[in-house]
């Protein structure tokens, strides 16, 4: 029996029972529409995660001070965190370093034009956080490091801080009340959205000098001097970090007298978080991925289900293939086509609703989404295989039967 | 053996169940059929006549004896040779027609030639044996009525045609006018002579005397033996009865 004679038979028995091939179709649609979906999502997600990463600028060295404002153990002495000092030591002292970026921030009541709004997050920093951060002026200007060293009193607005503050009027040259203290508009960044959770879009900049002098919340915070959560560091390239990051700790373990076993800050790169990233991707991926996988046995399940179910309302059949000559193969192709036919059909509905639905969702929620065309394929495989697989035991089934016993079952 | 001879069966057995339970369908029968003979086998339900109406369609094996078709032992062939000479070689009409439902007569007939290893046909040539078998008995204007549409009659044709269609050594009637009323059933039986007319060689299971008196030997079985042989006015002078030891 030639290939075309199997499909035909095999598309035969499918069409005359539509709703049942359907509904046993929809197990394999379901699978391969979630593979597809799923992958799409953690794909979505990793391109995201990547893009913000590079997005905080390349080439970047992070200090965070070990010290936090939740570590009470570290209360003892002012030297114990990052000082603002140790990113001037770093930006003289170590070779290849482009740029060093300070930042503390804390959390004002924020007044102007008629407007108040609560904890809003204010940025303290220096002069090179938009090339650090990869950040564009849209209006007006960044500050100057003169500025900051001279504790100017103004801020450079998030974009959307400026339309909730100021909506369309132009912000330049108004007056925002941080806290107590009055700054100055100079400039808005550009639309950044959330980059690591954190929407830098809805803070307000301001020079580090100011949070320092005008803004710290607390006697104790004025107590700890100029301390900083984190210090940036560009260096010139990535053949340089290694170097760098190595003279760095050893400075900071000079200068804050510790040994680096006991080191109070750590030094990492945009690489480390990138791999922290890709291993929690790789684990979400994974999971998802078994997830559409049980869906898809439970489709080949279904398929064999139909199938046993198929061979016992069609053994009289059998039978009279049998007799005219069929051979035991020829029964088994026609029921593994049918069954390899049906999760084909499923598979290929299954892609289209996968791609689909992975744009629909892409669209719907505020995951991206990434459509993979090794997952449609994937997907398209393991229909095959389920249907092979599954269909393998009712098909043998069908085959062994006994011409004589198949020729007498009503 | 001779070519003439077309069945020889020696000392065929077929035993149900193992050991001391065992029951033997056949115990022991040895016939002979010559090319173009039209043979009836009787017998009470029992007798072992469906069991030897299966051995010699090649649907089941003998468990013990020999089986020699058109010169070619058949009792140690797998399943799937006895499917290639089932197809090639045999042509079953059952009592119920077996027909596919839900296909039209012309599929139902091409469905032999769709199992045919030794000649592959061209899409267009089985459509044109099967139409020239439909027309040879009688239902050239039925090609695309399905089973459910024609009458017992006209189906039991339908399962003639089918059984033609790659051209038999031996067609296997299992009672075939059984299921019919008595006027179809003539027009079956007068088919049958037809084709006997024309050479077929052709072994009836039929429960009427009457049929098979028509018929040119009469194979009567009882408990799975042969219990004598009659040979039937089909052919005056030789209206002679043995006794066939089995």
């Amino acid at each position: 029996m030639n290939l075309k004679e199997l499909l035909r038979l095999a598309w035969e028995s499918i069409s005359n029972n539509k709703m049942r091939s359907l509904l046993t179709m929809l197990g394999i649609i379901i699978g391969v529409a979630s593979v597809i979906i799923m992958v799409s999502i953690s794909a979505g997600t990793e391109a995201s995660i990547e893009e913000q990463i590079t997005g905080l600028g390349s080439n970047l060295v992070y200090i965070t001070s070990g010290f936090g404002r939740m570590s009470p153990g570290g209360m003892g002495s002012s030297g114990d965190g990052l000082v603002y000092d140790d990113a001037y030591a770093i930006a003289e002292q170590i070779n290849g370093v482009v740029a060093v970026v300070v930042e503390q921030s804390t959390s004002e009541t924020v007044k102007a034009n008629g407007v108040t709004l609560d904890q809003v997050t204010i940025v303290g920093s220096t002069a090179d956080l938009p090339t650090v951060r990869d950040m564009q002026i849209a209006e007006g200007r960044y500050f100057t490091q003169e500025e900051v060293d001279r504790a100017q009193k103004i801020a450079v607005l998030g974009y959307t801080m400026a339309e909730e503050l100021f909506g369309d009027t132009d912000p330049i040259g108004q007056t925002v009340t941080v806290g107590t203290t009055k700054l100055a508009v100079i400039g808005v960044f550009e639309e950044r959205g959330m980059v690591s959770g954190v929407d830098f879009d809805s803070q307000i900049y301001t020079p580090i000098s100011i949070i320092f002098k005008n803004l710290s919340p607390s006697a104790f915070a004025r107590f700890m001097g100029d301390s900083v959560r984190m210090i940036y560091v560009e260096v010139e390239s990535p053949d340089v970090m290694e170097k760098a990051i190595e003279q760095i700790a050893l400075l900071l373990a000079k200068r804050h007298e510790v040994s680096l076993d006991e080191a109070n800050f750590t030094v990492t790169t945009q690489q480390d978080i990138i791999e922290t990233q890709e291993a929690a991707t790789a684990a979400f991926r994974n999971l998802l991925g078994w997830v559409a996988g049980v869906s898809l046995i439970v489709g080949g399940i279904g398929i064999m289900n139909i199938m046993l179910v198929s061979v016992t309302e069609r053994t009289r059949e059998i039978g009279i293939r049998q007799s005219v000559g069929a051979t035991p193969d020829d029964i088994r192709w026609q029921f593994l086509t049918e069954a390899v036919l049906l999760s084909l059909a499923g598979g290929l509905v299954g892609v289209l609703t996968g791609v689909v639905g992975s744009w629909v969702f892409g669209i719907l929620s505020d995951m991206r989404t990434v459509i993979l065309s090794t997952s449609i394929l994937l997907a398209f495989t393991s229909a095959a295989v389920v249907g092979i697989f599954f269909g393998f035991y009712p098909a043998n089934k069908a085959a062994q039967l006994d011409p004589i016993e198949a020729l007498r079952h009503e | 053996m001779t070519d003439q001879k077309l069945i020889q069966t020696v000392d065929v057995k077929k035993i149900y169940g193992m050991g001391e339970i065992s029951v033997a369908a056949l115990d022991g029968v040895s016939i002979t059929i010559e090319e173009g003979e039209f043979v009836a086998v009787m017998g009470p339900s029992g007798s072992g006549k469906s069991t030897l109406m299966n051995i010699l369609g090649c649907l089941d094996r003998p468990s013990e004896g020999r089986y020699v078709l058109d010169g070619v032992d058949v009792s140690e062939m797998n399943r799937t040779q006895l499917a290639g000479i089932r197809n090639r070689r045999i042509g079953f009409i059952f009592q119920s027609y077996n027909l596919l439902p839900r296909t039209s007569a012309l599929k139902n007939v091409m469905v032999p030639l769709l199992y045919s290893r030794d000649h592959e046909y061209s899409a267009e040539e089985q459509m044109e044996r099967a139409r020239q078998v439909l027309a040879a008995v009688g239902l050239a204007d039925r090609l695309d009525h399905q089973p459910q549409e024609l009458s017992g009659g006209q189906q039991q044709r339908v399962a003639i045609a089918r059984a033609l269609v790659n051209d038999p050594v031996l067609v296997l009637a299992d009672e075939p006018t059984g299921n019919l009323d008595s006027q179809s059933g003539e027009e079956i039986m007068e088919l049958l002579h037809e084709l006997h007319r024309d050479g077929r060689t052709i072994v009836m299971v039929t429960h009427d005397p009457e049929i098979a008196a028509h018929t040119q030997r009469t194979i009567h079985l009882l408990d799975g033996r042969v219990e004598k042989q009659v040979h039937n006015g089909k052919q005056p002078g030789q209206k002679k009865e043995k006794k066939v030891q089995a």
